[in-house]
């Protein structure tokens, strides 16, 4: 992860809205100044997720996307994206390729790291962490308000990449509305002098939002109001003022 | 504790754990932590007891049905859970867990529901104890059991129609779960069935144990011996099978039958045969049996009924049917409608549609005259009305 702040991270559905429209969306979103991505391997079952989500996730899977499609289609990735990338998504399609499958597919690609909310910290300590491990993919874990401090210390001795702060209890798609708790929460967190950047995501849409995460984070995700925005005919040539938008405080 | 018990980690098995994402881990976290010592402590055993006995009206009869098993050739008895107040086993498991939610000091509770018998007896503990209550139902549900979905409304509960994927129960038990990533701190969610991530599986199969209790005791009485040689039940999610199988689970003499829902046949395509067509994958938060692509994506399942149509099982019962102890078979839908009207015909009892699966089992079964058979008759076919007329023309 690149030492700064104002790190800006984008995520979306692979597969979305076209089937292999991934890449094309990955250089654009470079180009435009984004600091790493998210690409998001859909499931039938998204239970973390909101409307918007999971709709692009039901559209990918009919556009017929599938770790064996998106490792295929991620194979010159390193020939025209140089951000840092991370594949995120539901546990049990990585079963199903094999975690060790999965974990030098991505290894091969250049994908940096794996955000999959649905495997806890016990069973990924216990059966997969060696394997992430050996192949020198980072795993991403997330944490909530309701995270104990105990367990966030944890998570930062298991880390090696950054922490996904979720911005509150939500699905995603809430926006984020910053209010003393949230405040409170983000600066517990900050004064917790973790070793591990904190990103902060869940309900970060626009500039505001961004700004306000990024006061206590070293960066933040922006997920929703990008695959919302996906949703336009010409959406190739927005990508650019959508991240200017964003970034436009700096 | 029996192998077949879920162990210290969650596990039965290699099946079962708490696969949830970091928002659901602190509820999760604090049910495994307390559902122990809360069902043990003595007013709660009190509490849970006494609603048993004058609100549900337990103990449920075994029947000895003579004219069916004089068709069978066998002794077969009935557990009556159709008798119990709201129409199914489904009430044991939520009296049990309205009055952990209440000790948990929880104030709105979430459900989801299939055929809409769990939905119902979520409604009515909720009405009996004056909490919120919202309840998902996939869209499909909705319309196929109309008269449930009124029930559950005249009791004050919210119906919230889950439009996504299959629009059945697989949908409705993802909404209930994003309700509770967004209500964390006041919500409990009364899960209907013996799955998701645990202690869920092992707190369902313990307030439906009552089961094959009362059926040990009865059958004792009426034999003098408190073990048939089979026992049989359907399986959908799989909670009251398991609360009819828990008591026998280490008599391994007693061969346990589970019956799955064939739909239209196992290899139709249009199935919900978890065991003939599934293998280990990961679910609403556990690791069990499940139908799904070879990528990972779950199928829709089929069945003619509401309460069977779900495309995975409970952990313990993968476990019980990897490890042998268990027998699961399947049967379609034409073998469940007729069974259910023999049943209506040979004793005047009407059954729902996911019990006439298990009678079906009956058919194919080798048995002789000396042969000790419980079925448990899980619920009423009232619900079902409308399906049975359709399906036979009356």
């Amino acid at each position: 992860m690149k030492d700064s702040s104002r790190l800006l991270s984008i995520y979306y559905t692979a597969g979305y809205p076209q089937l292999h429209s991934t890449l094309n969306i990955a250089q654009k979103l470079e180009q435009a100044g984004v600091d790493f991505l998210e690409i998001g391997f859909p499931y039938s079952d998204p239970v973390a997720d909101g409307p918007v989500i999971q709709r692009s996730s039901e559209k990918a899977l009919q556009n017929g996307m599938t770790l064996d499609v998106l490792f295929k289609d991620l194979k010159k990735l390193r020939e025209h994206v140089s951000i840092p990338v991370f594949l995120m998504g539901y546990f049990n399609p990585v079963l199903q390729y094999g975690v060790e499958n999965f974990c030098k597919a991505c290894k091969e690609v250049g994908v940096n790291g794996a955000i999959i909310p649905d495997l806890p910290l016990y069973e990924y300590e216990e059966l997969y962490q060696k394997i992430f491990e050996e192949n020198e993919i980072a795993n991403i874990f997330l944490v909530t308000p309701q995270t104990s401090e105990e367990r966030i210390r944890k998570i930062d001795e298991l880390s090696n990449s950054f922490i996904y702060l979720l911005s509150s209890n939500a699905t995603t798609g809430k926006n984020l509305n910053v209010n003393d708790e949230s405040e409170k929460y983000f600066k517990r967190i900050k004064k917790m002098d973790l070793k591990n950047p904190i990103i902060i995501g869940f309900g970060i849409s626009n500039a505001e939002t961004f700004d306000k995460a990024t006061q206590y984070a070293q960066g933040a995700i922006v997920g929703t109001a990008f695959v919302r925005m996906l949703d336009e005919s010409d959406y190739e040539n927005k990508i650019d003022n959508f991240i200017k938008n964003i970034k436009r405080g700096n | 504790m029996s192998k077949y018990q879920v162990n210290q980690k969650g596990y039965y098995g290699p099946f079962g754990g708490a696969y949830i994402p970091e928002m659901l881990y602190p509820n999760v976290e604090e049910l495994q932590k307390k559902y122990l010592s809360i069902i043990q402590e003595d007013n709660f055993q009190k509490e849970f007891n006494e609603l048993l006995r004058d609100y549900v009206g337990r103990p449920s009869p075994l029947y000895y049905a003579k004219r069916l098993s004089k068709k069978y050739n066998a002794n077969i008895f009935l557990k009556r859970e159709d008798l119990n107040h709201t129409g199914a086993h489904k009430i044991n498991n939520t009296i049990g867990q309205i009055l952990l939610a209440e000790r948990l000091g929880k104030k709105r509770i979430i459900a989801e529901t299939g055929a809409g018998q769990h939905g119902v007896a979520t409604a009515t503990v909720c009405a009996l104890k004056g909490l919120e209550c919202v309840v998902y139902m996939g869209e499909i549900d909705i319309r196929r059991q109309a008269p449930n979905v009124a029930r559950m409304k005249m009791m004050g509960a919210k119906v919230v129609a889950a439009q996504s994927g299959s629009k059945t129960l697989k949908d409705a038990t993802n909404e209930a779960l994003r309700d509770w990533i967004n209500n964390p701190v006041d919500t409990h969610y009364i899960i209907g069935s013996v799955v998701g991530p645990h202690p869920y599986p092992d707190l369902v199969a313990t307030f439906q144990s009552i089961i094959s209790e009362e059926t040990k005791k009865q059958l004792f009485e009426k034999t003098g011996n408190s073990l048939p040689d089979y026992v049989l039940a359907c399986v959908g999610g799989g909670s009251n099978a398991a609360g009819m199988f828990y008591h026998f689970l280490d008599d391994e003499e007693v061969q346990l039958i589970a019956v799955e829902a064939a739909g239209h046949g196992v290899n139709s395509g249009e199935s919900a045969a978890t065991t003939a067509l599934g293998n280990e994958g990961i679910l609403h938060g556990s690791r069990s049996l499940l139908m799904q692509t070879k990528d990972g994506q779950v199928i829709e399942p089929y069945s003619i009924s509401a309460g069977l149509d779900y495309p995975g099982i409970g952990p313990q019962h993968a476990w019980l049917f990897k490890s042998g102890r268990g027998k699961y078979v399947s049967v379609t839908d034409d073998e469940a409608m007729r069974a259910g009207l023999q049943l209506t015909q040979l004793e005047g009892i009407i059954p729902a549609i996911e019990s006439s699966h298990a009678l079906a089992h009956l058919e194919k079964m080798q048995v002789d005259k000396n042969t000790n058979i419980v079925v448990c008759l899980s619920g009423r076919g009232d619900k079902d009305l409308d399906n049975y007329m359709k399906y036979f023309g009356f």
